[in-house]
């Protein structure tokens, strides 16, 4: 099993998530982070999709995908040619005797302080999954007493752009 | 300024517009603005149907027997579920049919109105593609669209849910001109590369089977099949849905392969150095346990669903596209290689096929004294109707001996439910088959335990001039079912007797719903019963045929067993020769 990050650009429509998602249950495939959101035009959405499969079954349910009349294309995006970011809000309790620990964590990670109260702060942080585990790691220690995360969003390095035909296609038949 | 009309009436026209002719349907209270022009089309003809489920095999009956979109029309809630089981079968065998369904008005989706069901929900695994439609606007586009992905590509169902106050809100109607749907771009014309790499591969092949499949009826292709098996000489095989695809009086047809497939159909793939698979998809049915189907074989595989390809059975040369223009671009690939002088050599191979066709030959045992055997009322159907009539079967042993022991000569006369394996399937859709084709004659071939689900059915044929025919083969038991537990549980009939040759009386029955029915439980009434049979063209005949219990449908590969052990008869597996 290995993971896999594949970005689907659908119509921009109601349903779509619903028959994206019902179709990884059906075919038995776990989805591990799920991300959807508007793209750069409005007919459009784009899903970040994270799943732990083998080569052979990713085939089938990216041909699976494909099917679906609302989805227009999908590319996957492999760790070293994309940038994947991930956010995480998490709550940290912080008295005065810990609270300076924490404040060093957050300015090595690069991440920063959203909200501060008498006993706790609440940190924001985003970046690789890699990355936000290790925050997460060396936050443990002080007592997480609340953690969200969003799911994983990716975009392919360098000058082109997935939804390029796919779009220009879109205003031909608009 | 464009003509105001209601969503209902754009609705009527739109689905003139598309071209239908005719709609199966039943009314009710979402749907009901829709039957109101609906009454007034002079192009569409609404059958009234007693059960939603029999609109839908009726209307992929129309389908399969014509090419053409099938079409059922269903109400909101139970109306729209009731569709459920005949979309699913579409879906399951690629049948193009659109369903039309009435939704509860916009404002009450998602309150649990009365009669609310999320039927687009429902339907999105079962579906190719769904449409809530609440802006009458949007009418003509969805239907134009649902036509179009309906019937192009893959086909298969697609439902279009109508809420009620969209069918009733004054709109314009304009036909949309051309279809535009950025996510949908069926490929159907094959990579050349391929098509080269597979003619290669053909002829150096010494063992090639064409494994053919359903794909090649919905596209159109027997004739380029016949031309592709007449310039090879490979031996063909017809899977469940692609029987007809084929002619079976052809010296190179193998017959049926998979669990009750014939021996030299099954053994063929087996032994088989390379499948040519044409709109097939490696079925379970087909393969048996996987891993040890067709162990020698290279695999080309083509469809016009890139998902079929390596689904079930990695393919060494994949093919997307179109089952008739493969097929028109292989022979001309093929003659290409045969003129540089490569022409496959299958002499061998044809030597070892024949053997297991001569020792292994379709049969039957002989049903006890004073008893008629079900084969043999079916063999005899066959023969006495002949190929020009159009065949359906229910789910079964009588499905399967249809499948074995009618002759079928043409594409698109042998209509059954392959995929889902829906009970019940045979009559609705013998219905569905009568009036898209009113000129062939239709036969229903069912079972004792399918009849009892949907032979209402017999009511609208009559009211609506619809003859069709059944031969109902009465075992009294769900025999399929019924066989297994001989198999495979020690002979424990668990709920499987129906005592259907005692209750209900199926002569008085059909009788009842002003068919003539007939009964005939000696072999030596056989023929005359079926020819009188044919001799009614004024009214639906249900000729019941009551038959030994304990029948057996062979041969057979038992679930989870290879194709390697199939069994010939019982207690009769063949005996390979040492080379094999």
């Amino acid at each position: 099993m290995s993971r896999h990050t594949l970005s689907v650009l659908v119509e921009n429509q109601p349903g779509v998530l619903a028959r994206v998602a019902s179709l990884f249950s059906r075919r038995g495939f776990n989805i591990e982070s799920l991300a959807v959101g508007p793209t750069e035009s409005d007919e459009v959405s784009r899903m970040t999709i994270v799943v732990n499969v083998e080569e052979l079954p990713l085939e089938q349910v990216t041909k699976q995908l494909n099917k679906l009349i609302n989805v227009i294309k999908i590319v996957e995006l492999d760790a070293s040619s994309a940038v994947q970011r991930e956010l995480i809000l998490v709550k940290v309790r912080a008295d005065l005797e810990t609270r300076s620990h924490i404040l060093e964590t957050v300015q090595l990670f690069r991440a920063k302080v959203v909200d501060v109260a008498s006993d706790a702060v609440t940190i924001e942080a985003t970046g690789s999954v890699d990355k936000l585990d290790a925050l997460l790691r060396v936050l443990e220690p002080f007592g997480v007493k609340e953690l969200v995360q969003s799911g994983m969003v990716a975009i392919g390095r360098g000058p082109r752009s997935i939804s390029d035909r796919s779009l220009r296609t879109l205003e031909r038949g608009a | 300024m464009s003509e105001q009309l209601t969503g209902a009436q754009s609705l009527i026209r739109s689905l003139e517009h598309a071209g239908v002719d005719t709609v199966f349907g039943i009314p009710g209270g979402a749907i009901l603005p829709a039957y109101d022009p609906l009454f007034d089309s002079e192009q569409v003809r609404h059958i009234l149907v007693r059960h939603e489920q029999a609109a839908g095999h009726a209307a992929e009956g129309y389908a399969l027997a014509t090419g053409r979109v099938g079409v059922c029309m269903a109400t909101s809630g139970p109306g729209a579920t009731n569709l459920v089981t005949p979309i699913a079968d579409a879906y399951m065998d690629s049948v193009p049919m659109v369903a039309v369904t009435g939704q509860v008005p916009s404002n009450a989706i998602g309150t649990d109105a009365f009669q609310e069901a999320d039927i687009r929900g429902i339907t999105m695994p079962i579906t190719k593609h769904n449409f809530l439609v609440t802006d009458p606007s949007e009418i003509p586009r969805a239907v134009a669209e649902a036509f179009h992905i309906a019937s192009t590509g893959r086909p298969g169902p697609v439902l279009i849910d109508v809420s009620k106050d969209a069918l009733q809100a004054m709109t314009t109607f304009e036909w949309p001109t051309h279809i535009d749907l950025p996510g949908y771009r069926p490929v159907t014309r094959p990579h050349a590369k391929q098509v080269r790499e597979a003619a290669r591969m053909i002829v150096e092949a010494k063992r090639p089977v064409l494994y053919v499949g359903g794909g090649v009826i919905k596209a159109g292709a027997s004739q380029q099949l016949m031309e592709l098996a007449a310039l090879t000489g490979i031996p063909v095989v017809t899977t469940l849905m692609a029987r007809g695809a084929f002619p079976d009086s052809h010296p190179q047809h193998l017959g049926m392969p998979g669990m009750h497939g014939t021996v030299a159909a099954v053994t063929a793939l087996q032994k088989s150095d390379l499948l040519i698979a044409l709109g097939a998809r490696f079925d379970d049915r087909v393969t048996g346990k996987i891993g040890s189907f067709a162990p020698g074989a290279q695999v080309i595989h083509a469809d016009v669903d890139p998902a079929e390809i390596s689904k079930n059975r990695v393919a060494d040369v994949p093919i997307v596209g179109d089952a008739r223009e493969v097929i028109s671009d292989l022979v001309a690939a093929l003659k290409a290689e045969h003129e540089a002088g490569r022409v496959g050599d299958y002499g061998a191979w044809w030597s070892r096929v024949d053997s297991w066709r001569e020792t292994y030959p379709l049969g039957y045992a002989p049903a006890p004294e004073g008893e008629l055997s079900p084969q043999y009322a079916i063999e005899r159907l066959g023969s006495i109707v002949g190929p020009e009539a159009i065949y359906t079967a229910g789910v079964g042993q009588h499905q399967m001996w249809a499948a074995q022991f009618i002759r079928y000569e043409h594409p698109m006369t042998w209509l059954n439910s392959g995929g889902l394996g829906t009970m019940g399937f045979a009559v609705p859709a013998a219905m569905g088959a009568k009036v898209g084709r009113p000129d062939a004659t239709v036969w229903a071939v069912d079972g004792d335990g399918c009849f009892q689900m949907t032979n209402q059915e017999l009511a609208t044929c009559t009211v609506n001039d619809i003859p069709i025919k059944v031969a109902l083969i009465n075992n009294g038991s769900l025999g399929m079912v019924r066989q297994w537990q001989t198999l495979f549980y020690n002979e424990r009939y668990s709920e499987t007797d129906l005592k259907s040759k005692q209750i209900p009386d199926f002569v008085k029955l059909a009788e009842a719903y002003g068919c003539v029915g007939l009964r005939v439980d000696r072999a030596e009434d056989v023929d005359a019963t079926i020819e009188k049979a044919m001799s009614i063209n004024d009214a639906p005949v249900v000729v019941e045929f009551v038959v030994h219990q304990d029948a057996m449908v062979w041969p057979m590969v038992a679930v989870g067993t290879s194709n390697d052990d199939i069994i010939a008869a019982r207690d009769a597996a063949p005996v390979w020769d040492r080379e094999d």
